[in-house]
């Protein structure tokens, strides 16, 4: 038993396993920046978007469409290696974020994540029946207090499913920040299999900790669901 | 800072490259797409026979590339496929050192990854059948090849079509994470060309044009296919 033990702790796998984990932080910290940062944003853009401003409306369209058509990975290098080539922005204050592959990362999921997010919140604004808002007219509601008791509520809980997606392909896309030399999870598997030249071992540990990092997100979608459901729950 | 005049095609730029890196992507995209669906058919029929082994295997399949960064599949396969290859060649009592082209290496690894999703799409248009049809089909007389190729693929593609658009659209744009390969894409394209003109904001931007009129003319077409496959049925 001892020695089956010891075998498991000298094995690659075993030992690759703490040191992708020790760039799991970084992934979270993306995480945690992008996506509070991207679902405000993608809020605004989603009302923006509905919005009667015609200039408004078509602007965020063209953007949604050219983010949504393009790859992740265009986006990252553009603003990496793009914008730190122009000397412009090399001498302003922007500098300071650009020229970390950090804040470059940070950057670009936001970008990204506001346009699909922006694009779901849209179906679930427009989804909402017109008798909801006439009722809410009705019962003298201002235009914010409209927006913010009855029509974002609603929207927000509809499309709960469709952004637990996106928040999960938001996870995923963490590992294309590794391409511009930050070291998180990905970018840790892919400096232990130079070093030691045994990609399934190093891969297979960074899988795990992605699919577990996955799988709390569902958790914590499901339970969104949950909580702000309360008439579709099963047996309450 | 831009240099949008390297862009002319012949030796004094790079335009004849990116001619040949788009068409690279599109053939890799297509070749991907066409293995990944042969995997996505495997992959439904293993979940819908009455076998708990299969339907494991295909779920446990499913569930984790969807789970994992495409770039770790990618990586993996990239970095992990040559000694898979070689392992099973063993077997066969071929010992000899092989090497896969990076070629077939990008279509394996991103057809593993679209298939799960194209799984997905084919498996819930499949369901949508009504079981009366094969019931029918089987009264009829057909065998279960006829009843496939006559009675079910027909209404599985035209339930699937839009599915498989947005499936299409997601393997059009993984196929840049192929560039950590060293097949020469647009994306490996651009790089290269940014690296030896210094300029990566004009090559780079060159790219995202180049993605985006593949994904706008790809989706025009599949929006024409759907309308051809729903002759007849109100959408």
């Amino acid at each position: 038993m001892i020695e089956f033990l010891n075998s498991i702790q000298n094995s690659l796998i075993y030992k690759n396993f703490f040191l992708v984990l020790s760039g799991l932080d970084n992934t979270i910290l993306l995480l945690l920046i992008s996506l509070p940062l991207g679902f405000v944003l993608a809020l605004l853009f989603a009302l923006g978007r509905v919005s009667k401003i015609t200039l408004l409306s078509r602007t965020i369209a063209s953007y949604i469409f050219v983010i949504r058509g393009t790859p992740l990975l265009v986006q990252i290098y553009l603003i990496y290696f793009g914008l730190g080539s122009v000397k412009l922005i090399r001498e302003s204050f922007l500098w300071y974020a650009l020229k970390e592959p950090f804040w470059c990362g940070v950057i670009a999921l936001t970008i990204n994540t506001v346009a699909y997010g922006a694009e779901i919140f849209r179906g679930g604004i427009q989804s909402i029946e017109k008798s909801q808002v006439e009722s809410g007219l009705s019962l003298g509601f201002g235009k914010f207090l409209l927006l913010r008791k009855i029509i974002l509520p609603i929207a927000i809980r509809k499309v709960l499913p469709s952004y637990g997606n996106e928040l999960i392909l938001m996870v995923k896309a963490t590992s294309l920040v590794s391409l511009t030399t930050y070291m998180e999870m990905t970018g840790i598997a892919r400096k232990i299999m130079a070093k030691t030249f045994a990609p399934v071992e190093a891969f297979i540990a960074a899988g795990i900790l992605y699919l577990f990092l996955n799988f709390l997100m569902v958790q914590f979608v499901k339970y969104l669901e949950w909580k702000y459901n309360p008439h579709l729950r099963l047996n309450n | 800072m831009f240099k949008f005049d390297k862009l002319v095609f012949g030796d004094a730029g790079w335009g004849d490259e990116f001619l040949i890196a788009t068409l690279m992507t599109l053939l890799v995209s297509i070749l991907s797409m066409g293995l990944g669906l042969f995997l996505a058919i495997i992959t439904v029929w293993a979940k819908i026979i009455q076998n708990r082994i299969t339907r494991f295997i295909a779920n446990f399949y499913t569930t984790v590339i969807r789970g994992v960064p495409e770039l770790l599949v990618i990586y993996l396969i990239f970095f992990g496929g040559n000694a898979v290859v070689m392992s099973i060649a063993k077997v066969f009592g071929y010992n000899k050192y092989i090497e896969l082209n990076a070629l077939t290496i990008a279509t394996i690894a991103i057809a593993v990854i679209s298939a799960t999703y194209s799984s997905e799409v084919l498996r819930a248009s499949y369901l949508a059948i009504s079981k009366g049809q094969i019931e029918a089909a089987r009264a009829l007389g057909m065998n279960k090849f006829s009843i496939f190729f006559k009675v079910i693929s027909p209404q599985v593609i035209r339930h699937a079509l839009p599915g498989i658009g947005n499936v299409w659209q997601i393997t059009l744009k993984d196929t840049s994470l192929i560039s950590v390969t060293g097949l020469v894409e647009i994306m490996r394209q651009s790089r290269i060309s940014s690296n030896v003109e210094h300029s990566p904001l004009t090559f780079l931007i060159t790219a995202a044009i180049l993605y985006l009129c593949l994904t706008t003319i790809s989706g025009r077409v599949f929006k024409t296919l759907e309308v051809n496959y729903s002759k007849g049925f109100s959408t």
